[in-house]
């Protein structure tokens, strides 16, 4: 079974470009030169000394042993929430970076909605001597106010999107206008396995590094590199393509990706896109997203504001159609709970994002002693005000 | 032959195309607006059908759809009102907008009841041009619908060549690779480019939008070619109080 791309774009159904002509000349060069880009020996190199170096890569794999011993199985956490920056979007900011060095761009924008998007683009970007312009939706600003001046602190331009749900699908919008008014100078780094082809394969390439690793990991610690269960959380769907990426060809492995249900998948305050979603186009591919019949995007909503996304990627919703991963979805009360559970047990503060990954091991049933490994995206530093805002601390 | 086709056939003067939002400022101002503008003198119109998220457009474009949304409009909606469109506008029209409403319609249905109440082509600009011609091509043309494409200063010669080929109506020439909304800032590199257009003779037509906003700038972009469409600064009449009476005076404003 393939489950990567083909020549023209497509998951299956999925992806494609659907983009106006203004950004057919870059999205196009990009198409017809990025893998040549980033296979290229001078390109590997940096960017493994970068990963390393300057990330702290590889990840950990750790045995979460608490979590462990009270779901009955054995849980890996890959610690992804070590990286420089806080969370996995490093590793696609890194990869895309060098890209745009080669490709000769000054000036790099990026949408981001948790703000670790945003963190990592400003960070590469004063790495880089960049200039760095992110747009970042008004509610975002507000919830995610330390990441705001982490991208302050490093010299970027914080531009808060106003329109519609004023979330992540907003700030992608104005990101996708500004690149329209400046084609010739400037990078667009997508932070997710979204956008039109090359971006989800570009980006889920650069992301893979997380499953290469706990591959490599899981044979040292248990003997085999492949667990049971892979678990990530998805909000366009970057950790989790990452994490399940080269588990894709292993049928036994069984992968799930956890969605935010807000409020309750059908409370009308949801982000539970693949239950909700129709097929359509959204930010320059055919994919899943909650719509309404006349084609209208529905507003997203989860407390987390990295999920609070109304589509998946294409290769998730290829995935999903064909049934090779499952989609579910964990509410913001049990991805709270999950939260301050892994706190409490590991000593580790999850981002709320991760959190939902952590929160589906309540609802699974586990056959003898099992091996799951979870993505743990992301640490929970910025989202401290709204665990403490919920637990009324 | 469609209006369109005839239009660029018969027409010796600079063309003007108003473009405005189906919907907006109220539900039901759209074949109102249409009247009003062949009366004041446009030669065709390009009626836009929202999306929620307009990722091409301008805060003009970007309000007025919204605005439309919250007042009911739809591509059911809209075909409800053209119904009497012949009966009221004998100018060409165009629909536009973004493929996401067209997909949830269905593009053959949209095709199909386009043509049914008197629709004379189409501006899509986030459907590729590969899957138009793979896919929906024989939708446009047994509807006599021209299917109109963008074209960027970035555009290579070769892609413009492929757009030529693949065109029936008229080209769609950028002024510079922008949102809508953003006023043209006449300079030689826009004269050059234009210029560039004219001497490749292509088989269609060409027409100028985005930024064009009065007199002195369609002006300009007539000398190039056919003529020029104005979106965004008739939205922003649309905006005022008295904007559907007053666009007669817009229309002299730009002619004369
Ligand atoms: C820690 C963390 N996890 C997950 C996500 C969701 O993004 P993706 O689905 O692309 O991994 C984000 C997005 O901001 C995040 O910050």
């Amino acid at each position: 079974m393939n489950y990567q791309v083909n020549e023209k774009g497509y998951y299956g159904n999925f992806g494609g470009a659907y983009i106006p002509e203004m950004l057919y000349p870059n999205v196009e060069y990009l198409r017809q030169h990025y893998l040549e880009i980033i296979y290229e020996d001078g390109f590997q190199g940096e960017f493994h000394q970068l990963l390393t170096d300057y990330v702290g890569r590889p990840s950990p794999l750790f045995l979460a042993g608490q979590l462990s011993e009270r779901y009955g199985t054995t849980i890996f956490l890959k610690r992804e929430d070590l990286n420089h920056t806080g969370a996995h979007k490093i590793n696609n900011t890194i990869g895309q970076v060098l890209l745009a060095e080669r490709l000769g761009k000054k000036r790099i924008i990026a949408e981001t909605g948790a703000g670790q998007h945003g963190v990592a683009t400003a960070t590469v970007c004063a790495l880089k001597g960049l200039e760095c312009v992110v747009y970042m939706g008004e509610v975002d600003i507000q919830r995610q106010a330390p990441n705001v001046a982490r991208m302050k602190m490093m010299g970027a331009k914080v531009v808060p999107a106003k329109s519609g749900s004023k979330t992540l699908k907003d700030a992608t919008n104005e990101a996708m206008r500004d690149w329209i008014n400046h084609p010739e100078d400037t990078h667009y780094i997508i932070g997710s396995v979204v956008g039109p082809h090359p971006y989800p394969d570009m980006v889920a390439r650069f992301q893979s590094i997380i499953s290469a690793e706990t591959k490599k990991q899981l044979k040292e610690k248990t003997g085999s590199e492949n667990p049971n269960y892979v678990i990530a959380c998805v909000g366009g769907g970057s950790n989790a393509m990452g994490m399940f990426y080269h588990f894709l060809e292993d049928e036994q492995v069984q992968l799930i990706a956890v969605e935010a249900a807000g409020k309750g998948i059908y409370s009308g305050h949801s982000a539970a896109t693949s239950i909700l979603g129709k097929e359509g186009v959204l930010h320059g591919c055919r994919t899943i997203f909650m719509q309404t019949g006349d084609g209208q995007v529905v507003e997203p909503y989860s407390i987390s504001a990295g999920l609070d996304y109304p589509g998946i990627g294409p290769q998730h919703a290829y995935l999903q159609r064909i049934g090779r991963a499952k989609y579910v979805s964990i509410t913001d009360d049990e991805a709270m709970q999950a939260g301050k559970l892994c706190a409490q047990l590991e000593g580790i503060i999850p981002a709320i994002e991760s959190a939902h990954g952590l929160a589906y091991l309540e609802k699974m049933k586990f056959f003898g002693n099992e091996t799951v490994a979870i993505c743990l995206s992301g640490r929970g530093d910025k989202d401290l005000d709204t665990y403490m805002n919920y637990f009324k601390w | 032959m469609n209006r369109l086709n005839y239009l660029f056939a018969n027409k010796q003067e600079p063309i003007l195309s108003i473009y405005f939002t189906a919907g907006y400022p109220n539900l039901n101002s759209t074949l109102a607006i249409a009247e009003a503008l062949e009366k004041a003198g446009a030669n065709f119109i390009e009626i836009g059908f929202p999306f929620s998220d307009p990722l091409a457009d301008g805060p003009i474009i970007q309000y007025s759809s919204q605005k439309a949304l919250e007042n009911g409009m739809s591509l059911k909606a809209l075909f409800d009102q053209l119904k009497d469109l012949r009966k009221r506008v004998s100018i060409p029209v165009v629909l536009m907008g973004y493929v996401n409403p067209v997909f949830q319609y269905g593009v053959e249905a949209f095709c199909d009841q386009a043509a049914a109440v008197g629709v004379d082509g189409m501006i899509i600009p986030d459907l590729p041009m590969e899957e138009y011609q793979e896919l929906y091509q024989d939708y446009f043309t047994r509807n006599h619908l021209s299917n109109i494409f963008l074209v960027t200063p970035q555009t290579s010669p070769e892609r413009i060549r492929q757009i030529d080929a693949l065109s029936t109506g008229f080209i769609y020439l950028l002024s510079c690779s922008a949102t809508t909304g953003k006023n043209l800032q006449i300079s030689d590199e826009t004269e050059a480019y234009f210029r560039r257009i004219k001497e490749m003779k292509l088989n269609n037509p060409t027409m100028v939008g985005f930024g064009i906003f009065d007199k002195q700038s369609f002006k300009m972009a007539s000398q190039y070619t056919r003529g020029a469409i104005i979106g965004s600064a008739f939205v922003r009449l649309l905006a005022e109080q008295d904007g559907i009476e007053r666009i007669p005076e817009f229309i002299r404003s730009i002619r004369y």
